[in-house]
């Protein structure tokens, strides 16, 4: 495949972008809007352009697939699936699991609308579900919101390091907008780095004593530590791994808060209202977990309001109100059901505000 | 049948660790670790075999048997050995699951784990009862057994018949090794008294080394061990054993139901 200039949908981006960052084994299970990612990697097993690439298999449902990745992964394996709301909801049983085990490997959730069966369109409404914790017990999901095919085609790569960096499993959170959008993209140079899984991995206990891969502990106090280590581990990806984008936001008087898709039309946005002489600007979480919370706490501490927009009834909302506290101005503009929110409505909401705190 | 052909090693076993079991007086749980770490100790498969541990009274096998584990959610050991023996082809991987693990919560697992010819290996314990929840209908229960969700008897016209799991498997094109064995004593009437035989037993180890000797040849073995659970069957342990042999191996009797490879005949 060229690496430059490569016009490919979202969920193909992913897929291709998984690849480059040395995938081991995909397991699937089949739900729109996410099937071009299964899709793709069936296409592509076998293509001796990706030699680590060793194996693809069908499963019989969302459990049974999770559970494969779960197995390949405690083999020290890069292990991947992907899916749609209604199946991540099923993963996290898995996923609670994994994250007891300290299992490193990537899921990529293209996000519809819900609850339930919902519809196939766009929404954000997977953000409490990936953030914090969907599953059972305490832990984290380290989350990446891709704004763009290009950062679908890229983020494999953070998130498989990051995964194997602090053995947990890692999210890509897109959505059906993102999936089925089609952009030029490129696939930089890239050589994932290796990490040495020797210590943990159940390959066979051969002259060393056994490996136990087990999120079962019945002595409380030993697993009062246990789970106390996996979130001193999280501090140091709270402390070290934070990514986010701020545009234009020194200056501003406003800042609008969007991940995803919802940044992408926030940037617009910004762009038209900034040749009118509006000082908007755009503060754009790229890991929603773990949150920028120091640069949204600065932001409020220089007195500017908020505007958070998200395609759901406001659940990032949460986190930044927790982030910038009681005494700024937090509004929020939410479209859920499929619904996408235009630039004018973003706009003439940024109005309101703007006539509201004079 | 003479001492000659008993062959469960006695002594230390190099795939057990030194650790006493949690299992109850008189369950089979504790044979069957036996059976399985002898097998693997006299194949010398040890160091290659990462065992899944599934969710019953099976989970806590880490504790017993010296080799890799991974502690699977419950019924869901199938696909997490898939997805370890896919990527690792070179090792054994084996799962302890119980009725309720395997033949309930985790069917399709078990089912789809066959049907793909998985070459892993699947020893299904089946005591008619959810044992570590303390006692409740499984899919195995007898019609009419007592639990504790079936404090009247399990009544076959609301929850079903006993499901046969080998019976199951035994239609699946893709099970190479598919065997029904038990684990319990049996209790024979002679002129001078009553004696008790370990046949069935030394039968079930058989089946223990062909289901790993099938799964180093490429296929999915299974092997179902009818065993008691006299604590909540509520009966003592020499009742819950003749329980299996007048009642339990009426409805699920033993037997071979495929061997592709041929192994017992071997």
């Amino acid at each position: 495949m060229p690496k430059q200039h490569v016009y490919l949908k979202g969920n193909e981006a992913v897929a291709y972008g998984a690849l480059e960052a040395g995938l081991n084994a995909y397991f699937a299970y089949p739900i729109t809007p996410s099937s071009e990612i299964p899709e793709t990697l069936a296409k592509e097993f076998g293509n001796k352009e990706y030699p680590e690439y060793k194996f693809f298999l069908q499963a019989a449902s969302e459990l049974e697939a999770i559970n494969m990745v779960l197995g390949a992964a405690s083999g020290g394996a890069r292990a991947m699936t992907a899916t749609s709301s209604p199946g991540f909801s099923l993963k996290q049983e898995a996923l609670s699991y994994a994250a007891g085990m300290e299992l490193p490997f990537l899921i990529v959730d293209i996000c519809r609308a819900g609850p339930g069966l919902g519809n196939l369109g766009p929404e954000q409404s997977d953000y409490f579900q990936s953030t914090k914790g969907g599953g059972h017990g305490n832990y984290h999901l380290i989350v990446l919101a891709p704004a763009s095919v290009q950062e679908m085609a890229l983020f494999p790569r953070i998130g498989f390091d990051l995964a194997f960096k602090y053995r947990n499993p890692a999210l890509i959170l897109g959505d059906s907008f993102i999936g089925q959008l089609k952009e030029d993209v490129e696939f930089p140079e890239f050589e994932p780095q290796r990490y040495d899984v020797s210590s943990w991995a159940t390959t066979g206990a051969k002259n060393r004593p056994p490996h136990v891969l087990n999120s079962l502990e019945l002595d409380y106090q030993k697993h009062y530590k246990h789970v106390g280590k996996i979130f001193e581990k999280y501090k140091q990806v709270e402390a070290n791994e934070v990514l986010y984008e701020a545009y234009h936001t020194e200056d501003a008087e406003t800042v609008i808060v969007a991940f995803g898709i919802a940044a992408r039309i926030a940037k617009g946005v910004v762009n038209n209202l900034r040749k009118k002489g509006i000082k908007v600007g755009l503060l754009r979480p790229i890991t929603l977990w773990p949150f920028p919370k120091k640069p949204l706490r600065k932001l409020a501490s220089e007195g500017k309001r908020f505007l958070v927009v998200e395609l759901n009834t406001g659940q990032m909302l949460q986190d930044v109100k927790l982030a910038t506290g009681d005494s700024v101005t937090v509004d929020f503009l939410g479209r859920w059901g499929g619904v996408v929110p235009t630039e004018s409505e973003m706009e003439s909401k940024l109005r309101r505000l703007e006539m509201v705190a004079v | 049948m003479s001492q000659t052909t008993l062959k469960v090693k006695v002594g230390k076993l190099l795939s057990l660790t030194d650790n006493p079991t949690h299992y109850c007086a008189g369950c089979e749980h504790g044979t069957l670790t036996r059976l399985i770490a002898s097998a693997m100790d006299e194949l010398g498969i040890r160091e290659k075999t990462v065992m899944i541990d599934s969710v019953g009274c099976s989970v806590l096998a880490y504790n017993y048997f010296n080799c890799d584990h991974i502690v699977a959610a419950h019924g869901r050991a199938p696909a997490v050995a898939t997805g370890l023996k896919r990527v690792r082809p070179d090792l054994m991987v084996f799962t302890v699951q119980g009725d309720g693990d395997a033949a309930s919560i985790g069917l399709l697992e078990l089912i789809y784990a066959a049907q793909r010819g998985t070459p892993i290996t699947v020893f299904l314990v089946n005591n008619s009862i959810y044992g570590m929840t303390g006692g409740q209908m499984a899919p195995t229960t007898l019609a009419g057994q007592v639990t504790t969700t079936t404090p009247y008897g399990r009544d076959p016209v609301l929850t079903g018949t006993e499901l046969d799991a080998s019976k199951m498997l035994s239609g699946i094109e893709g099970a190479a090794y598919v065997k029904r064995a038990s684990l319990v004593v049996t209790e024979l009437e002679s002129q001078r008294g009553k004696l008790y035989t370990i046949k069935n037993i030394l039968d079930a180890k058989k089946s223990v080394e062909n289901a790993f000797k099938v799964q180093a040849l490429g296929g999915f073995t299974f092997v179902e061990f009818l065993s008691t659970c006299s604590i909540n069957w509520k009966m003592s342990i020499l009742e819950s054993k003749r329980y299996v042999q007048e009642h339990t191996m009426k409805k699920f009797p033993l037997g071979l139901y495929r061997d592709t490879f041929g192994v017992e005949k071997k």
